[in-house]
């Protein structure tokens, strides 16, 4: 077996026990080992610039923002939880066999069928490419930070203030 | 510029509907203006300006009608003169990014002037204001993007505005239908982020001239099958298509006054189906087995949203279900594969912005007197609410396709691709249909509008001046584009279908 598929099983286990944890806590951490997982996957796969963003962004500073949100709730007792948690087995209890059950569906389809997926052939720098030949996306993307922030001010901020 | 070059850009606009490279500089501003008229009006040493911000929303949206009018005609590039290339962006304009660009100005413009009588306080509406802006800036880039990768950023901004813009009264019913949206726009997003990364697998890049070369260059294969899948699928959760519009009247009926208007008139529209329309036209290309899947799905999109706009008791989630079965009549053209489908599609886009609005204005100004959209409780009020009332029949008339009001030429566009590409059994059912459309909007007038006034609401007067003024507006297009349709067809949407794919 390859050792890329190893890294794929320990991802989805990672996305998994994210998704299913009874605690947010452990969930926001499950969820940066998944991206932990995800970059050393994608570095394997010789993506160096996007292994970076992933390390980066979404295992490190992404959970930072959940972490310090969680430390502001009020943690539910453990009577709650337990019964959170079993609601939740009684309506989902399905859900990971069915994405177990996709996933070794396509993965047969895949084999059967001789699909090879090649990386395209890119020989231009990343950077150059984000800034001097595509500037729309870098453009859209600080809109969508922009907007992000916003929302955040409208929903919170002016909450906050209804409150006092 | 030379007058040898005059005459190139002059040809590459009538034959191509592309704009020449030069007018890019001019059509980024389309997408920075906004964007920094937001960063001006927000800086913390500029506070005097934020009291002009409804003005300016105002200008911006006007200015944006009048560029998008007077692009129509090809002469505008004689009297054009900006060279400079302020940025580097893959941006191109059409007649058909023109009619989104236009109707998208109409439907914000209205938007403004409703949240300005729904929105009490002065720093909700300067928000509120700010997010339409926002709305602005991604509607413009993501109509003039020709570009998978840059369609779906600026779908994105679209997106994140109006999750925040349902939740904006922090109702606990908007919350809700507001977390259903996002997560199954969350869905789209992940198909449509797995399409473009198969198609960068086949194709090497993302624009759409690439793609198409690259898809027409090969015999269609499960990769390019699989990837058109999911972008189609990903278009129909954006737009509310069955099988995938659960989320759409829940949040059409929950959301402020204003944001319905909004959503329902030009975002889950551009969002879904223009994106659809536009990548189908400029990357997919036709082929029998999308048409079937499309036209089929429009058809079963019509059955569906007619059947549950039938029974509804509420006027706002009845207009949710009508917007699902307009939508159907949207696809069913693109499916019919022809240059006039497309052109039938693209004029009904126009048309569904505007009639669609013109009833979520009604129901806002009925609810801002009655304080309820529940039908059964509400009747007669074309007595006391007469511009209201007349509006709205101007409305449902051509929501329904009756002639001679605007929704009639863009449905008998349709019907007649559809006889002309031999699809009869479509052809028959869109106009029986259509006759379903004219049923539950009929009873929807009979129950609210007509009939006995109910005793707690005699002493109502008719809305605000903004809400008329906004349904007068619209009903005005409506008209004068169902009156003048010989003009309109020409000079608008006949050309739409004149080039590209269907050349």
């Amino acid at each position: 077996m390859n050792l890329n598929i190893i890294i794929l099983i320990i991802l989805v286990i990672a996305a998994l026990w994210a998704a299913m944890t009874r605690s947010l806590l452990r969930a926001a951490i499950g969820l940066a080992f998944m991206s932990i997982v995800l970059t050393v996957l994608m570095f394997r796969l010789n993506s160096g610039l996007a292994a970076v963003f992933e390390l980066s962004v979404c295992a490190g500073l992404i959970p930072v923002l959940f972490v310090s949100t969680i430390s502001l709730t009020h943690p539910l007792t453990k009577e709650e939880v337990l019964q959170h948690m079993k609601d939740r087995i009684r309506r989902f209890w399905y859900l990971p066999f069915i994405i177990v059950a996709v996933g070794i569906a396509l993965s047969l389809i895949a084999v059967k069928l001789n699909i090879k997926l090649t990386a395209p052939e890119i020989q231009r720098d990343a950077r150059m490419v984000l800034w001097n030949e595509r500037p729309l996306y870098l453009a859209g993307q600080i809109i969508i930070l922009l907007v992000g922030v916003f929302s955040v001010v409208i929903l919170f901020k002016e909450s906050g203030k209804d409150e006092h | 510029m030379g007058k040898a070059h005059l005459t190139d850009i002059e040809n590459l606009y009538r034959y191509y509907g592309l704009c020449p490279w030069e007018m890019c500089s001019m059509l980024s501003l389309l997408i920075t203006i906004p964007f920094f008229s937001i960063l001006l009006f927000n800086l913390p040493f500029l506070k005097f300006l934020r009291r002009a911000i409804t003005a300016w929303a105002y200008v911006l949206f006007c200015a944006q009608i009048a560029l998008a009018l007077r692009l129509f005609s090809p002469e505008f590039l004689n009297s054009f003169t900006l060279r400079a290339h302020l940025f580097n962006f893959n941006i191109a304009l059409d007649n058909f990014s023109l009619i989104v660009l236009l109707s998208s100005a109409i439907v914000l413009f209205v938007t403004l002037i409703i949240a300005n009588y729904t929105i009490d306080s002065e720093k909700k509406r300067f928000n509120f204001i700010n997010l339409l802006i926002f709305a602005q800036a991604g509607l413009n880039g993501l109509v003039l993007s020709r570009d998978m990768f840059g369609l779906y950023i600026f779908l994105e901004i679209v997106a994140v505005t109006s999750y925040i813009l349902i939740v904006f009264d922090k109702d606990i019913k908007a919350l809700s239908a507001a977390f259903k949206y996002f997560i199954l726009s969350a869905v789209a997003s992940v198909l449509m982020v797995a399409s473009i990364a198969l198609i960068l697998l086949f194709s090497g890049d993302t624009q759409f001239s690439v793609i198409h070369k690259a898809i027409s260059g090969q015999s269609p294969n499960l990769l390019i099958m699989f990837s058109v899948a999911l972008f189609v699928c990903a278009a129909f959760v954006k737009a509310g298509i069955v099988p995938f519009h659960g989320w759409l009247p829940e949040v059409y009926s929950c959301s402020p006054a204003a944001v319905s208007v909004l959503l329902a008139g030009i975002i889950s529209k551009t969002l879904g189906i223009y994106t659809l329309m536009r990548v189908v036209k400029d990357a997919f290309g036709f082929n029998s087995h999308l048409n079937n899947v499309l036209l089929f799905a429009g058809m079963i999109s019509i059955v569906i949203g007619a059947l549950a706009a039938l029974v509804q008791k509420d006027f706002k989630k009845m207009l949710g279900f009508s917007s699902i079965s307009q939508m159907g009549y949207i696809v069913l053209g693109l499916g019919n594969g022809t240059a006039l489908g497309f052109a039938g599609a693209a004029f009904h886009i126009f048309n569904h912005a505007i009639f669609k609005s013109l009833l979520f204005v009604n129901s806002a100004a009925i609810e801002s007197r009655t304080r309820t959209t529940h039908m059964q409780e509400l009747g007669g009020l074309s007595k006391v609410m007469p511009v209201t009332g007349l509006t709205s029949v101007l409305g449902f008339v051509s929501a329904a396709g009756l002639p001679p009001l605007a929704g009639f030429w863009s449905k008998l566009l349709i019907v007649m691709a559809l006889i002309s590409s031999g699809h009869f059994i479509y052809a028959i059912l869109a106009i029986v249909l259509s006759a379903l459309t004219l049923a539950y909007l009929l009873s929807m007038q009979r129950m609210v509008f007509f009939g006995k006034l109910n005793e707690r609401f005699l002493k109502i007067k008719e809305a605000e001046f903004g809400f008329s003024l906004a349904a007068i507006i619209l009903a005005a297009i409506i008209v004068l584009a169902g009156l003048f349709y010989p003009f309109v067809l020409e000079k608008f949407i006949l050309p739409i279908g004149s080039f590209g794919v269907f050349k």
